[in-house]
């Protein structure tokens, strides 16, 4: 699975947030065997690189890290942390999220855009947390974005997958783009439903994060990405109305209507 | 807050363990400590953090709006369901802490402030270092978490226990200190950065406490506050020896609630070389889940 080049083993991806302490944390992102790791920039922190001992923490995790710009409501805030993400980690990578509502913390799609553009202009490497949006996602593609990460749900809200007929389309229309289902995701079968529509991957945080038991959650859920993986390989049968026997019915006394 | 019970829904249950007995050892040392239990509220939106709140914790009631109306006259007909933890405590931090140089005092402990030492020059068979995230140049493992905190007065809500409130983005507690103060907190930022209180910040602790209770958007703004809290990754706390030095720190945000285990620790280090300086068992079963 390549990301704008880069072979990617892993197809789950984890936040870092909300841990109850970074131990549980290092022991959840081993036991997910997550080849990639995103980091929250809050602007406070990055202009003053006052969050060096935990982003330090997490480079020593030996995963590639993906700074994010998550807390951001504008596109020079977003544009400015990208920046700040660059300098700071070393990468053209950069996960853009523009939030367009606190509430609901819905991108704001229209600042995506823009925020794509100006950054994938100036040399990054952009994966935009978007919706399932068919004409969003075009025109984040058009602006240089080579991922796609549309929600399954609002953050955190654990729901899975809101509009499935929606993220069916997204990969149809788009079956050269590596799609990502970021957000919303609550139990590992959310993730293996979205890998069965043929996902190249998930990124989750809270789910695993406030799970009761996080670093049990993160093994359950990468065992779920790999089923899911594996089922979508293996070509799932398509769902009908009627049974279908499995045993033959000739010579039976009587056929039902 | 000596909430030891609340802390075990996002903590490692050592912090219940160790914490729990802190409760009695204050209010032996302090006696303004109020043992009068602590409640949790969530908006209705916001109901499934509170049965979430609910898996996690223990020792409280689930209790309805006729009891919460008991409890706090002011939250009646806003909120329908709580948890009532009625074991927990609060204490006012800095007049506690007086009465421990007061308590320390009477027993010819000389206190003294503003003195420029470093912890290995200092003279005497054991030294005890405990200087929080100050003692970063001895403990490089040790990292600063940012905490920002508001003192409000607010002569339109009593209160007369804390009130945690649940919110997917800014959880926030609100404890009297009499008088009609009342301190909001606290946010939790992953920064070593120093200074004062952002405006973000603060715009999220005065929004979620005008929700809590509307009256507290006519509250008069006391003081702001922004410091670090020394944790180590665990966030748990640890004590160290180096040579005649032991290191005590990474309290985190549990200092009055773990500190008597944390002094206890170190009294046995002091008189015991040989004392284990484990603050915690190894195998916790549920050690991952915290």
């Amino acid at each position: 699975m390549l990301f704008y080049g880069v072979d990617l083993s892993s197809r789950l991806m984890l936040g870092t947030a909300r841990y109850p302490s970074p131990a549980v944390l290092t022991e959840a992102i081993k036991a997910s065997g997550a080849g990639v790791v995103t980091v929250s920039l809050r602007r406070e922190s990055g202009s003053e690189r006052a969050g060096q001992s935990f982003w330090s923490l997490v480079r020593s995790l030996g995963v590639r890290v993906l700074p994010n710009t998550a807390g951001c409501h504008s596109v020079k805030e977003a544009v400015t942390t990208a920046h700040m993400a660059r300098e700071l980690f070393d990468t053209t990578w950069i996960k853009l999220e523009v939030i367009g509502d606190s509430d609901t913390l819905q991108p704001d799609v229209f600042g995506l855009v823009e925020a794509a553009r100006i950054l994938s202009d100036d040399g990054f490497d952009v994966l935009p947390y978007t919706t399932e949006d068919l004409v969003v996602a075009e025109r984040l593609v058009e602006a240089g974005c080579r991922v796609l990460m549309p929600w399954g749900a609002p953050i955190g809200s654990a729901r899975g997958l809101n509009n499935v007929y929606g993220l069916r389309s997204l990969r149809a229309h788009f079956p050269d783009i590596p799609l990502v289902v970021d957000a919303g995701l609550g139990v590992p079968s959310h993730a293996a439903a979205a890998m069965e529509l043929g996902y190249d991957a998930v990124l989750l945080n809270t789910a695993v994060a406030e799970a009761g038991d996080p670093v049990g959650m993160a093994r359950a859920f990468a065992l779920a990405v790999e089923a899911g993986r594996a089922a979508f390989l293996a070509r799932p049968m398509e769902p009908r109305d009627m049974a279908v026997p499995s045993t033959p019915v000739i010579g039976k006394a009587a056929l039902g209507d | 807050m000596l909430a030891p019970w609340c802390e075990r829904a996002t903590t490692d249950p050592a912090v219940a363990s160790l914490g729990a007995p802190a409760i009695d050892w204050w209010m032996r040392r302090f006696p303004d400590t109020v043992r009068n239990g602590s409640l949790v509220v969530a908006q209705p939106r916001d109901a499934a953090d509170l049965a979430r709140f609910a898996q996690r914790t223990e020792r409280f009631e689930a209790i309805g709006a006729e009891r919460i109306a008991e409890l706090e006259p002011d939250l009646a007909s806003r909120y329908h369901r709580a948890l009532f933890f009625p074991d927990e405590a609060h204490l006012d931090p800095r007049r506690a802490l007086a009465a421990l140089v007061d308590g320390l005092a009477r027993q010819g402990v000389a206190v003294r402030f503003g003195i420029d030492l470093s912890p290995d020059a200092a003279p005497g068979d054991v030294v005890v270092d405990c200087r929080g995230f100050a003692a970063r140049d001895a403990l490089q493992d040790l990292r600063g978490v940012r905490g920002e905190m508001v003192m409000v007065r607010c002569l339109d809500v009593a209160l007369t226990r804390p009130v945690r409130m649940l919110h997917p983005r800014i959880p926030l507690y609100v404890v009297p200190r009499g008088d009609g103060l009342f301190m909001i907190g606290a946010t939790m930022i992953e920064s070593e950065r120093q200074g004062g209180a952002s405006v973000r910040s603060t715009v999220e602790l005065l929004n979620a406490a005008f929700a809590l209770h509307p009256a507290f958007g006519e509250a008069e703004v006391v003081e702001l506050g922004a410091d670090l809290r020394p944790a180590f990754a665990a966030n748990l706390p640890q004590v160290r020896r180096e040579g005649r030095v032991l290191r005590a720190n990474g309290l985190f945000r549990h200092g009055f609630l773990l500190a008597p285990a944390l002094a206890r620790k170190v009294a046995d280090a002091v008189f015991d070389p040989t004392v284990s300086l484990e603050m915690t068992d190894a195998d916790i079963p549920e050690r991952r889940c915290a």
